[in-house]
């Protein structure tokens, strides 16, 4: 038993070992949350696992089963895979912390909610080590369905609406990348990413297919205007899930549109300066319904739209200066995937212990969490991309790579977006120090839940510092 | 890494941890807070004695890390920064004691403390910091830093009061921000040079003039230049310690110290000069001086009062600066250790009078000289300083400026100082007068009684260890060991001469 | 050869229908229905397409179709489980309209 286990490689365990850890879970309900808790430690120690061999021995790959490409499956992690792949170890084992702790007032959502998520890790393990376009598909299909059930965990109405909205957003845009899978397949007799780009060669037959499929990534994204699903869906789900999905599931479908991209680079000034455009619509739509909501998860939910349309500043900037542009971006959805998952924690443990999210009677809550608010706060710096945070340095490299290229227009967007970050975040600190006039009842708040999202949030911010040693490991990963 | 490397580092822990320490301590924990507080300022002290010693003799204190891909995030001490850190040092220090004094028996104190050790945590960094970029970042945390100092009180009030704050201040960031990265662009370096690095690169003089203005834009918010010193006033809401530390170290001198950056160690003032930005910069920190001594005027409230008046002071530095003389760059250096030694013993004094008797308005004054004469008495001093009354060193200051505008022709500014002057007077004298030489009210607003002593010791301490060190260095400007004498070294390396 | 058109453009018709009723029919089993048949579609689309080469029939588009067949069978079984629930749970299958929608939002949290 053991040596079969040592013969495994970390890549496999990582997703095997959330695959067993929901099976463990689903069949002993009463146990779900030890259960869950102990296989979201392995899974996180699995993908370690695959860091530290990507950083000893470099890109590692893997053929399941022994079938090699192109008619096996075949893992294959790389420097762009394996920050994923460390990204959710922290946004995961942080949530996780943080959701036994939560679940514990609700013994029916509990075993519901432990193999849903392991399931969900599973499938983004699997997303981030996939190298073919068709296994792509499926991941993200498990990713997809697993979210869409984790946002239906609420059980109220208006949550099984942001459910079932996401649901079949969320088909649609498979469905089309399914479509142009389809169209790859007919034009160049493979699936495998790197075959299809040696083979690719432009044209209509290649432009097609791409086209559906980051039309049906940028609908999962969340893209503006694709975003209508997103507000309702993170802004109703239990706390640790929204967590997940700001962080985590959406970045794994940016992910994939970077790794197309970066497989077939497609030429030409159009479709770039198309989503540069929609990703700075984005920053100000979203920054701008973030300031009118009266909710603070709502609130939270409206800044992930804008803070997605950052991650898109990248493509009209790539042209000249692609290394500094991707890193940039890459950079922000890592930064982003710790902040945001620290921000909607601290709006959990909040709602947890005013029973409400209203932003204007926050009502000193300085002095009742001060570690939550201190999360919060921490966050949101990070999110506006104020020094020192890996937010800082993701826009630091936008706006150097803007400024290189002379295209100043692109670097007014990025800092007039994060000026208005900074407002809506400030609204809320400022209502956090001040005493409200009405008095709202307290319950109790699990340490554990507090201390979480205060460490996620100090992730965020030490990103800031080690932009040097994290930057190099995208080596030949960028075009 | 060696030591040398560590010492800046460790000057910044010596108030980083303590506040970090602060922020868990329960309410109660006086003497803990107390003994973190004054032990983490001494401790900084001691360093920075260390740290002048070794640059007397010519050590390079420098410690130096790889921020974002390109730049480093660099501590070095030098002369000017050196200038800085121990006027925030020594004023912190005073300031702690102050408010331990002040905020005795009031709700949050453990909060309150930590964000202070951070306030001045960020000052410190700011006037170590090696290149633009850690300028920046370090610019960007004491806004942040500062802002839960401002909304202390937990009012409405305070809440709005700090929305204006940081409305301000993250502007100024905003555009510290461009200004940096499109330098960054031009010249591919950030390093503060003595005499400027962008000297002497061939580059376009309008975009330059452009980078120049968005930097200067960007400190001179914090530096409250008009038009955007709105958030100055406003932010009086804050405790009065807080407000002393505001006016005296933090804020304020950050920005008049970013001018001083950015024009000595970025473009160079003789490049600076060239590029005919100079004197536009002088005659807006003469409309600032001459504005905020007017407005100063006709403020009933005292703490608004001081507050228009610190409008008024901090831009004779950048007026020094601007005037792109030798001479004027010491007294307007000379005037960033003196202004903050005068202003901060009128704050501490204003909050004496405020905690003890309930005294607010210019006009409840009248008396107070006979009630509180100790506090009084320091409040004189700072206020015939600012007015530029010798000896005390706020005439040291308009001297060296006076004497350098004229060196350089510049006999405008001269009127100016003279015009400020007169204006300062106007608005300081009838209170001294009145303290002194009216008789006291039947009844103070609000009086706490505090035996045979006008207030509690560590009220007063602070202010008069302040005034006096205000008066010393006017007495004995020209001995060895003052601000002036080190700012007469800085000004020599500045102009290579 | 041409069968082969005929699947693929079989399949492209049948996408073009599911999202013509995906966005025009509010009854959600109708919008389940819907994605079903544009999934049908994509397989028609998928085999098609693999075949259109000539030649030996190409196994590897099979193998595709019957995974993407068990994923679109998961999908709306989630997918009629919800409809259930929001059934229960409102009174209707369906989507609320905007302004529905943020009033319960306000009261429902």
């Amino acid at each position: 038993m053991s040596t079969w286990l040592a013969a495994l490689p970390w890549m496999v365990l990582a997703i095997a070992i959330p695959l067993l850890g929901a099976l463990a879970a689903f069949v002993q309900p009463r146990r779900a949350q030890v259960i869950g808790l102990s296989f979201s430690f392995l899974t996180a120690g699995a993908a370690v696992g695959v860091v530290l061999d990507f950083i000893t021995l470099g890109p590692q790959q893997h053929a399941v089963g022994g079938w090699g490409a192109p008619l096996g499956i075949d893992l294959v992690a790389d420097g762009l895979s394996i920050l994923m792949l460390g990204m959710s170890a922290v946004v995961g084992v942080a949530v996780s912390i943080y959701a036994r702790a939560y679940f514990v007032p609700y013994p029916d959502k509990a075993p519901r909610f432990w193999p849903l998520w392991l399931f969900l890790w599973a499938a983004l393990n699997a997303l981030f080590q996939s190298a073919d376009v068709f296994n792509l598909y499926v991941t993200l299909e498990l990713m997809g369905l697993s979210a869409v059930a984790l946002v239906a965990l609420t059980g109220s109405g208006p949550a099984l609406w942001g459910a079932m909205r996401y649901l079949l957003v969320s088909l649609l845009g498979s469905l089309a990348y399914l479509v142009g899978v389809a169209l790859l397949y007919h034009a160049y007799g493979t699936v495998d990413l790197t075959l299809l780009a040696e083979r690719a060669d432009g044209g209509l037959q290649l432009a097609v297919p791409l086209g559906a499929m980051i039309a049906g990534l940028l609908l999962k994204t969340g893209l503006f205007p694709f975003h209508v699903w997103l507000p309702p869906a993170h802004g109703s789900a239990r706390a640790p899930v929204s967590a997940l999905l700001s962080g985590l599931v959406v970045k794994a479908s940016f992910y994939l549109v970077l790794r197309l991209w970066f497989t077939f680079v497609p030429e030409g000034e159009g479709l770039p300066l198309l989503l540069g455009c929609l990703g700075a619509a984005a920053i100000f739509w979203g920054s701008i319904q973030a300031l009118r909501q009266k909710r603070l998860k709502l609130l939270v939910a409206y800044s992930t739209v804008a803070q997605l349309g950052y991650l898109f500043i990248a493509f009209p900037l790539a042209g000249l200066e692609p290394q500094m542009a991707w890193s940039g971006s890459i950079y922000l959805a890592l930064s982003h995937a710790f902040a945001k998952g620290a921000m909607f924690l601290a709006a959990g443990a909040i709602m947890t212990q005013g029973g409400h999210d209203e932003i204007d009677e926050l009502d000193l809550v300085v002095d009742r969490m001060p570690l939550t608010l201190a999360a919060f706060a921490l966050a949101g710096i990070s999110l506006a991309g104020l020094p020192p945070s890996g937010g800082f340095v993701g826009k630091w490299l936008l706006l150097e790579s803007a400024m290189a290229q002379g295209k100043g227009i692109w670097a007014a967007i990025i800092i007039v977006g994060g000026l208005l970050t900074a407002t809506y975040v400030f609204r809320v600190l400022g209502f956090a120090f001040t005493r409200s006039e009405h008095h709202h009842e307290r319950h109790e708040v699990p340490a554990a839940m507090e201390w979480t999202a205060l460490l996620l949030a100090l992730g965020a911010v030490l990103l800031g510092f080690v932009a040097p040693w994290a930057l190099p490991l995208l080596d030949g990963v960028l075009p | 890494m060696t030591t040398n490397a560590w010492l800046p580092l460790l000057v910044l822990a010596s108030s980083l941890i303590p506040g970090l320490i602060i922020f868990t301590l329960p309410e109660k924990a006086v003497a803990w807070r107390i003994t973190l507080n004054l032990g983490g300022a001494l401790l900084k002290i001691l360093l920075l004695v260390l740290m002048m010693i070794g640059v007397f003799h010519g050590v390079n204190y420098e410690f130096r890390v790889p921020l974002v891909p390109g730049i480093d995030f660099v501590l070095h001490a030098d002369a000017l920064s050196l200038l800085f850190v121990n006027l925030s040092a020594v004023l912190w220090l005073a300031t702690t004691v102050y408010a331990i004094g002040y905020l005795e028996d009031s709700p949050n104190r453990s909060r309150f403390f930590g964000y202070f050790s951070l306030c001045v945590t960020t000052t410190v960094g700011l006037a170590m910091a090696g290149n633009l970029l850690t300028f920046l970042v370090f610019y960007e945390a004491l806004t942040l830093s500062t802002y839960p100092l401002v909304v202390h009180r937990g009012t409405e009030v305070a809440r709005k009061a700090g929305r204006t704050y940081l409305a301000y201040t993250l502007l100024g960031g905003v555009l510290l921000l461009a200004g940096t990265i499109w330098l960054h662009a031009l010249t591919g370096t950030l390093e503060f040079v003595d005499r400027g690095f962008v000297r002497g690169l061939d580059l376009d003089p309008a975009t330059l003039r452009m980078v120049f203005t968005l930097l200067i834009l960007g400190v001179g918010v914090k530096a409250a230049l008009v038009p955007l010193h709105a958030w100055l006033p406003q932010a009086m809401v804050a405790p009065a310690p807080v407000s002393a530390l505001l006016h005296a170290v933090a804020v304020v001198k950050a920005g008049a110290f970013g001018v001083v950056r950015i024009i000595y160690d970025v473009f160079g003032i003789e490049f600076a000069a060239e590029l005919g930005v100079t004197l536009p910069l002088a005659v807006l920190a003469a409309v600032t001086i001459i504005y905020g001594s007017v407005r100063a005027l006709f403020q009933e409230d005292l703490k608004r009062r001081l507050a228009f008046s610190t409008v008024s002071q901090v831009s004779y530095i950048t007026l020094g600066v601007a005037i792109a003389g030798p001479i004027a760059t010491i007294g307007g250096l000379a005037h960033l250790v003196h202004q903050g030694f005068m202003k901060i013993t009128l704050f501490f004094c204003a909050g004496n009078y405020a905690e003890t008797l309930g005294v607010h308005k210019v006009s409840e004054l009248r008396g107070i000289g006979r009630r509180m004469p100790w506090t009084t008495a320091a409040f004189t001093v700072a206020a015939f300083g600012m007015i530029g009354v010798p000896p005390v060193v706020g005439f040291v200051s308009k001297w060296y400026l006076g004497l350098g505008a004229l060196e350089v022709g510049q006999d405008w500014v001269v009127y100016v100082l003279a015009g400020s002057s007169l204006l300062n007077a106007a608005y300081f004298l009838p209170l001294v007068r009145a303290a002194w030489f009216e008789p006291p009210p039947d009844e103070w607003p609000h009086e706490r009684n505090f035996g045979r002593k006008e207030t509690a010791w560590m009220l007063l301490l602070p202010p008069l260890f302040t005034a006096l060190a205000a008066l010393a260095w006017g007495l004995f400007a020209s001995m060895p060991g003052t601000p002036l004498d080190w700012v007469q070294f800085i000004a020599a390396r500045k102009y290579g001469s | 050869m041409s069968s082969a058109l005929l699947y693929a453009g079989a399949g492209m018709g049948l996408l073009l229908v599911g999202v013509w009723a995906l966005v025009l029919r509010a009854h959600l089993l109708r919008k389940v229905l819907a994605i079903n048949v544009m999934g049908s579609g994509a397989f028609l689309l998928l085999v098609g397409a693999g075949a259109m080469g000539g030649g030996p029939v190409d196994p590897v588009p099979q193998a595709m179709v019957i995974t993407g067949i068990v994923v679109s069978i998961s999908a709306t079984a989630l997918a009629l489980a919800l409809v259930l629930r929001i059934a229960y749970a409102t009174g209707k299958a369906a989507l609320p309209e905007d302004r529905e929608r943020d009033l319960m939002d306000r009261e429902g949290r």
